[in-house]
């Protein structure tokens, strides 16, 4: 009897089987490793802002509070973005004829507001809240990294599900006093309190904030 | 019969199948007609009630130190005489805290300058709430004070320890 396949079957076989074991992991890597590197997320990317602000100039040079811009950061869910009428505070006085802030002054003689575009963002799905964060003792600096010497704005940390969920399993290593919240080049000392006593005093006891409700509600 | 139920089966699961990162939720400021910057004629602020001035407590005062160093230092420093980081950066300069007008000035005339600005001053409506304002107010006073005392305001027990 004839055979049914040829010999050279073999290498198409063979050839198949490859592509086969090739597509497998080209498919892992493009649904399940590529969306997680830093660079599909945009961790330390520049995106170009209609200004080229600079919170290093006006944080760590000039020693303006994370407040002066972001107001509502303590009370609401959303830090908030200066308004052009906050940048004009300072410059309508100074450097008021820099090609720079042209689109500054533009805003504020057309009344349109300024189209920053968005740094940190995350799915629709996701409850966040400032505030909360904010009065436990949680600083800036552990979810935007060291803002005060970001010459242009970029995403510090990935914000995936295991960033946050990293800090809440156990936040107490994470907080801070109250004074260093807004200070990005704080760090842990001899004198700070301990974990244990920095959960007790913003009354961080007895939660699962692992809870899927806490952050998909 | 097998194949056609394996086939309903396989499309329902998959009808699933959408990114629910695209799915949209409801932003009250992705709606550029109601988005900061653009406030609908006739809208009042609903933090634009003035407030009565609260009594001075000590709570007030720490309350309006950590104001008045986000938001008033910058130009007039962490002492009041007019001296901040921006002033040194070409701003013009605001008359210290520390000059007979401003020490005999009403506390509302303060409130004034917050919440409507003077000459080269933007106002600060936006950001200090009214309450805010006379904690800062009352810091101001404390500051001035700092600045102005005299032999007669010492405790007995003060005066020893600096002789
Ligand atoms: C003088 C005003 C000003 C001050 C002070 C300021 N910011 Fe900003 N911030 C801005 C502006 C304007 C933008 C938008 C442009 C950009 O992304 O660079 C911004 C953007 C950001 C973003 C990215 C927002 C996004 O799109 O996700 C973060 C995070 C941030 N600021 C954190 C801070 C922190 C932390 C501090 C204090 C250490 C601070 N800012 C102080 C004006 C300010
Ligand atoms: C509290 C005062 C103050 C506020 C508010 C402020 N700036 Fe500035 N800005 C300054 C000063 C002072 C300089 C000059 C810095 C220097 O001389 O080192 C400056 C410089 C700049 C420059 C020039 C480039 C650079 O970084 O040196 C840009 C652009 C700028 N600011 C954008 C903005 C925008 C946009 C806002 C509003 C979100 C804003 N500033 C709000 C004080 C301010
Ligand atoms: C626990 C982590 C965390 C901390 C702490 C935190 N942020 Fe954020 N921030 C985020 C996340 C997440 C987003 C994106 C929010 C979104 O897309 O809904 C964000 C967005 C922002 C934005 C832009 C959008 C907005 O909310 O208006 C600004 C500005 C900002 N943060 C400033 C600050 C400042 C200033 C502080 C410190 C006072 C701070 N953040 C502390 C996680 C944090
Ligand atoms: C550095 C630590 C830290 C990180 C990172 C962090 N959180 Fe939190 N989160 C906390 C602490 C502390 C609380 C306060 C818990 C309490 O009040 O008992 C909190 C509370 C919350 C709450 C309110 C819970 C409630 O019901 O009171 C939400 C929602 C939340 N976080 C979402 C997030 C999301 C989403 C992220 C990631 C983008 C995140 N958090 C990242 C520390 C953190
Ligand atoms: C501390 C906040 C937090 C908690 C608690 C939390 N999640 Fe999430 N989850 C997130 C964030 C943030 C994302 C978005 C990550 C991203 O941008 O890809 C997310 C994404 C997801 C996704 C989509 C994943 C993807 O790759 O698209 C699923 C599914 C999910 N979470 C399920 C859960 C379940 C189930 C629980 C409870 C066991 C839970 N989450 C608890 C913050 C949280
Ligand atoms: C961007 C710089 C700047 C900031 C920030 C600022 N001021 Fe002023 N302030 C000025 C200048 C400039 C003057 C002088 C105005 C003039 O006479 O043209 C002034 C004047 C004053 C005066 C004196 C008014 C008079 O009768 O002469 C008071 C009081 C005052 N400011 C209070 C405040 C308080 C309170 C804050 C914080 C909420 C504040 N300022 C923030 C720049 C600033």
């Amino acid at each position: 009897m004839a055979a049914i396949f040829r010999p050279s079957a073999n290498l198409a076989a063979k050839f198949f089987l490859l592509g086969m074991g090739g597509l497998l992991a080209g498919g892992v890597f493009w649904w399940w490793v590529y969306p997680r590197t830093d660079y599909a997320r945009g961790v330390g990317w520049v995106i170009d802002q209609p200004v080229p602000f600079s919170h290093e100039h006006h944080v760590a040079g000039l020693g303006i509070d994370c407040r002066f811009c972001h107001t509502s950061v303590e009370v609401s869910a959303n830090a908030g973005m200066p308004p052009t009428y906050t940048c004009m505070t300072c410059h309508s006085q100074i450097w008021t004829n820099a090609a720079l802030l042209a689109p500054v002054r533009d805003s504020l003689a057309h009344d349109a507001p300024i189209a920053w575009k968005v740094v940190n963002d995350l799915p629709n799905y996701v409850y966040f809240n400032h505030s909360i964060h904010i009065a436990k003792g949680v600083g800036c600096e552990s979810c935007h990294g060291s803002v005060d010497r970001m010459a242009l704005t970029f995403k510090a940390a990935s914000l995936t599900m295991q960033f946050c969920l990293n800090c809440h399993r156990n936040p107490g290593p994470n907080l801070r006093p109250r004074a260093a919240i807004y200070d990005t080049e704080w760090r842990r000392g001899p004198d700070t309190p301990s974990p244990d006593a920095l959960m007790k005093q913003y009354g961080i006891v007895n939660r699962d904030l692992t809870d899927c409700s806490i952050c998909h509600r | 019969m097998i194949r056609v139920g394996a086939l309903l089966l396989l499309a329902i699961a998959l009808a699933a199948c959408d990114d629910m990162t695209t799915q949209p939720k409801k932003n009250a400021y992705a709606d550029a007609s109601v988005g900061p910057g653009k406030v609908p004629a006739g809208t009042v602020a609903f933090q634009e009630r003035p407030v009565a001035p609260p009594p001075v407590s000590l709570a007030l005062i720490e309350r309006g130190q950590e104001r008045f160093r986000i938001y008033c230092t910058p130009c007039h420093s962490e002492l009041g005489d007019g001296n901040g980081m921006v002033v040194q950066r070409g701003f013009p300069a605001p008359p210290s805290y520390h000059i007979d007008r401003l020490r005999q000035a009403p506390p509302g005339h303060f409130y004034d300058v917050i919440t409507n600005g003077h000459g080269a001053m933007y106002s600060f409506a936006q950001r200090v709430a009214p309450a805010d304002r006379w904690a800062i107010i009352a810091y101001i006073r404390a500051l001035q004070r700092s600045q102005d005392a005299s032999a007669a305001d010492l405790t007995p027990a003060e005066k020893a320890a600096l002789q």
